[in-house]
């Protein structure tokens, strides 16, 4: 092993976001996620960024865009609380397509629930918190490596897409500890939104070329003037009451996203070749996943793991493609079958999908799944 | 040694979370596999605190400790939980001010003073997760004493040097003599 660390999963978490290029985080401090603000208020200045400590996580979240539009890379990270105090801005940055990442380190809910325990309660509001039809991407890291990882990628995905990409931690990872590579710099892959050149005053912001599904971008204080908007508007930037701009507007935002599902999508298999069990699991639930598959392959069963690190979109095709060779699937996940419900949706009677959950603040092991794997 | 399942409790502000992280670091510098985590209330100090570091030469899958093959325990309200739910092969260290609870099948408990060293000796009874550091290595020999200095110097306050050296070096006599007494 090379330039090896022990680090925390939420140090990682700032780490990667530094190295993908995040010069502002604004948030208000939150349990289990508390660490990532607190180094992020340290390593920033370092940076030559800013570190603001909001009074809310609305303020937080709003500030974090308004950094955004002026060009500079922006994060803010909350959990359970904090996440449902974000939804309405996140909507507004979907829809004025703002690149932008917002982290969730997930922890037992509802309302503040037990701060400092693990859960997955977040998914589905994840996918549906904010309201109206809305594309989302969310990542869900399992170790601290793939956290350091997985923060790069979520601001590669924001700035390409000109979209809010949302970083689905939970308290497992967010507060582990284990020794993780530091890759080369320059090994890292950056993407950076499409920006106009030379800002022209009489350019339309949300013009594009036809094909085109993410517009330009010209930073505010650069010498563009616009407007931006909640409200659906036209390529002037301008709010619209047109029912054929709506429906052009609504379905490239969501064409943005699953026209590119390729590349968006990021799958990890592993044993599924000739696999007849599969454990569907994502994020920190992955690492009792693997030691109850190592056991039960141990005992001669072909047991595989099926893990979406890209949550939403949700692998549809890959999974219905699996379900179909497999006997069973066991959805392993830290709340009472929110993920579960996608599973279902998508497998139908190819194969029988059974369930091992958790929502007491305790953490799912490798023999309860186990226990799973081999009922009948 | 394939793997090795640390935990650690005591009462929140003890630093028996920091100790974990001490012994995390220092399985590291020796080229092992670690997991380190923690489990607590919202409360920051006076609550119960549960602290976990996993030591192994390959790959670490779960997480989080499953059957310990070491427990550290440093107040009666820790021993009391977690005592009884270890089993023969684990390696109980408590503080000498301790009582051991019913049900508790380890066979290899020791004893040892980690509190009072770290008051009375050492002087600063916040320098008892570095004495239990100190004996835990001697028990276990995660790694060698000046990688453990190391580790300890990566995590501690920075003007405490002095001070967390002599907690480490008091952990240590005290298991030496402790095997010694037992051999003789």
């Amino acid at each position: 092993m090379g330039n090896v660390v022990l680090m925390q999963g939420n140090e990682a978490c700032v780490e990667g976001a530094l190295a993908a290029g995040m010069r502002l985080y604004a948030g208000y401090p939150i349990t289990p996620s508390t660490e990532i603000a607190e180094i992020s208020s340290l390593r920033l200045p370092q940076e030559g960024g800013k570190f603001i400590q909001m009074e809310d996580e609305i303020a937080s979240i709003a500030c974090a865009i308004g950094a955004s539009v002026a060009g500079v890379k922006a994060m803010t990270a909350t959990s359970g609380p904090g996440f449902s105090l974000k939804q309405e801005n996140l909507g507004y940055a979907a829809l004025a397509e703002i690149p932008l990442v917002v982290v969730d380190v997930q922890r037992m809910g509802p309302s503040t629930g037990m701060p400092t325990f693990p859960s997955q309660g977040d998914m589905m509001m994840a996918r549906w918190g904010t309201h109206g039809d809305h594309p989302v991407i969310a990542l869900c890291p399992s170790s601290v490596k793939e956290t350091y990882d997985l923060s790069i990628r979520a601001f590669n995905l924001s700035e390409k897409f000109r979209t809010p990409v949302l970083l689905m931690m939970d308290e497992l990872v967010g507060h582990l500890r284990e020794g993780m590579e530091l890759p080369n710099p320059e090994e890292i892959e950056i993407v950076d939104r499409p920006t106009v050149k030379y800002p022209d005053p009489k350019r339309l912001p949300y013009h594009m070329k036809a094909g085109q599904l993410v517009p330009q971008m010209a930073p505010f204080g650069k010498g563009q003037r616009y407007n931006i908007t909640g409200l659906i508007h036209d390529e002037s930037g301008f709010p619209t009451n047109s029912t054929e701009e709506a429906r052009k507007m609504m379905e490239r935002l969501m064409h943005k996203i699953s026209d590119n599902y390729d590349y968006i999508k990021d799958l990890c298999v592993e044993n599924m070749d000739d696999a007849d069990i599969a454990i569907f699991c994502y994020g920190g639930t992955a690492r009792a996943a693997k030691s109850a598959m190592d056991e039960a392959r141990e005992k001669g069963l072909k047991v595989g793991i099926f893990r979406p690190r890209t949550i939403w979109p949700f692998p549809e095709n890959e999974l219905a493609g699996a379900s179909r060779k497999l006997k069973k699937i066991v959805v392993a996940e830290h709340n009472f079958g929110q993920m579960l419900l996608e599973v279902q949706r998508v497998v139908k009677n190819n194969c029988q999908v059974s369930f091992v959950g958790k929502w007491n603040g305790g953490v799912i092991t490798p023999s309860e799944i186990l226990a799973k794997i081999e009922e009948a | 040694m394939s793997k090795q399942e640390l935990r650690l409790a005591g009462s929140g502000g003890q630093g028996v979370i920091l100790a974990t992280v001490v012994l995390a670091e220092a399985a590291l510098l020796s080229g092992k596999y670690t997991a380190q985590s923690q489990a607590y209330g919202p409360e920051a100090r006076g609550g119960s605190c549960k602290a976990e570091t996993l030591i192994s030469d390959s790959p670490i899958g779960f997480t989080k400790v499953q059957n310990p093959t070491f427990l550290m325990v440093l107040t009666q309200r820790s021993f009391d939980h977690y005592g009884p739910e270890t089993d023969e092969n684990c390696l109980i260290l408590m503080d000498s001010s301790l009582s051991v609870p019913e049900g508790t099948k380890a066979d290899r408990i020791v004893s040892l003073p980690i509190l009072e060293t770290a008051k009375n000796v050492v002087g600063r009874i916040q320098t008892a997760n570095i004495v239990a550091v100190g004996c835990i290595n001697e028990l276990l020999h995660i790694t060698d004493d000046a990688s453990m200095e190391k580790a300890v110097m990566m995590h501690i306050p920075k003007g405490t040097e002095k001070l967390n050296v002599k907690a480490l070096e008091e952990g240590r006599k005290l298991v030496k003599s402790y095997l010694k007494e037992k051999k003789a």
